[in-house]
């Protein structure tokens, strides 16, 4: 049976530079808890447990792209960030990164950090900062929804390969020769073609649900000025 | 307003089941964009196996769970393997379902229903009652574990 790693795998960066973004990533994580909890609420939390078994199927799902011999899958970084925020979409896509390292062999323990850092990370950041922003700038309209959704996905994945292109510049266990811009010229492209697929599966898988039940879209939810932002001091004195 | 959400919930688990559990089996085989891209300067045969030159996949070791029972998603011991691929596929979505929705579910929020009406501020020490501060904590040491294990000892 072909094996099927779709995660950086030990060896490919040094113990000491993983370490560092396990760190980091630790670090980052907790705070997502603390942020997110003021957004998790009853409804919240099993939307959340969905968008991780969500997000974990359909990385299964490798698809092939234009070039020949390669594939590419969901990361899940933005559409995580559309559903249920950034806070806790962040860690539904770390929690899904947990399972596929512990129990199914993919991606290094000791790579955790690292890929938990670009996919968790720096997609579902980058995914929600366009997210910010376009869904202010274009019309609220299904199409509007849909073209974020889109252009989201496509810019995280290509900057959650660039974190990687990072890593490797610090880490890698492999001699480039210096050539460290063709590496990243490498990984730009090839994401660039697997962002269009997330692209398509974020957009889709959003707008559908934005059909069924807009409000459970926490993009949609955040948008409307009558709700002053979720209880601003968590539990102050309000009630 | 409080539309409950659980309608929503099962039907797109039955979704992930159906992917995970049927559609997966018809994903492509071939390396992914990070996997090919580490390639780059090796030649590979027919099942993308590394035959000749210099890349940076070959610094690749074994996992630390290869032997995990669930590893590349297959279930060991089921030696069809469209059943192995799929079977291992609807126990990752459960999994993960319940492991993400069970941590998030106990790191939320409580309503006014069964928080202190009286909290104190975040910062207060326990104050018996499992309000806000005093529920976060284990959540948060869970979250902790969970994410320490890659640094730590394995």
């Amino acid at each position: 049976m072909d094996t099927l790693a779709m995660h950086i795998s030990n060896g490919i960066i040094d113990g000491p530079v993983a370490a560092i973004f396990a760190a980091f990533a630790l670090a980052v994580l907790a705070f997502c808890v603390l942020r997110g909890r003021r957004d998790l609420d009853d409804r919240l939390a099993p939307m959340a447990g969905l968008v991780a078994a969500f997000i974990f199927a359909v990385q299964m799902l490798n698809f092939p792209i234009f070039t020949a011999g390669v594939s590419g899958h969901l990361l899940g970084g933005a559409l995580a960030a559309l559903l249920v925020g950034p806070w806790v979409g962040a860690l539904c896509v770390a929690v899904v990164l947990v399972v596929q390292a512990l129990v199914f062999g993919d991606g290094g323990v000791a790579m955790l950090g690292l890929n938990i850092t670009n996919m968790a990370i720096l997609g579902t950041a980058a995914a929600y900062l366009l997210i910010a922003l376009l869904l202010r700038v274009l019309p609220r309209t299904t199409a509007g929804l849909g073209v974020t959704a889109f252009v989201a996905a496509l810019v995280s994945v290509v900057v959650a390969s660039q974190g990687f292109v990072l890593q490797y510049w610090l880490g890698g266990t492999a001699d480039l020769g210096g050539n460290l811009a063709g590496l990243a010229g490498t990984m730009a492209g090839v994401h660039l073609l697997i962002g269009i697929g997330e692209g398509l599966i974020t957009a889709t898988t959003v707008v559908t649900v934005a059909k069924v039940r807009p409000d459970l879209v926490y993009a949609l939810r955040a948008r409307k000025p009558a709700v002053p932002a979720p209880a601003v001091p968590t539990a102050g004195g309000l009630r | 307003m409080s539309k409950r959400p659980w309608p929503l919930i099962l039907g797109g688990l039955l979704v992930a089941l159906l992917l995970a559990g049927v559609v997966s089996n018809y994903a492509s085989s071939h390396p992914d964009g990070l996997d090919s891209s580490l390639l780059k300067g090796c030649t590979v045969n027919a099942e993308d196996e590394i035959t000749g030159g210099s890349c940076p996949a070959q610094q690749a070791k074994d996992h630390e769970l290869a032997d995990s029972p669930l590893a590349d998603y297959g279930v060991r011991g089921v030696g069809n393997g469209f059943l192995s691929t799929g079977i291992s596929g609807v126990i990752g979505v459960l999994l993960t379902f319940a492991l993400g929705g069970g941590l998030f579910w106990l790191a939320r929020r409580r309503g006014p229903a069964t928080g202190a009406p009286t909290d104190g501020a975040p910062t207060g020490p326990a104050n018996g009652a499992p309000t806000d501060p005093g529920a976060g904590a284990p959540t948060g040491s869970a979250a902790r574990d969970a994410g320490a294990r890659p640094a730590g000892t394995r």
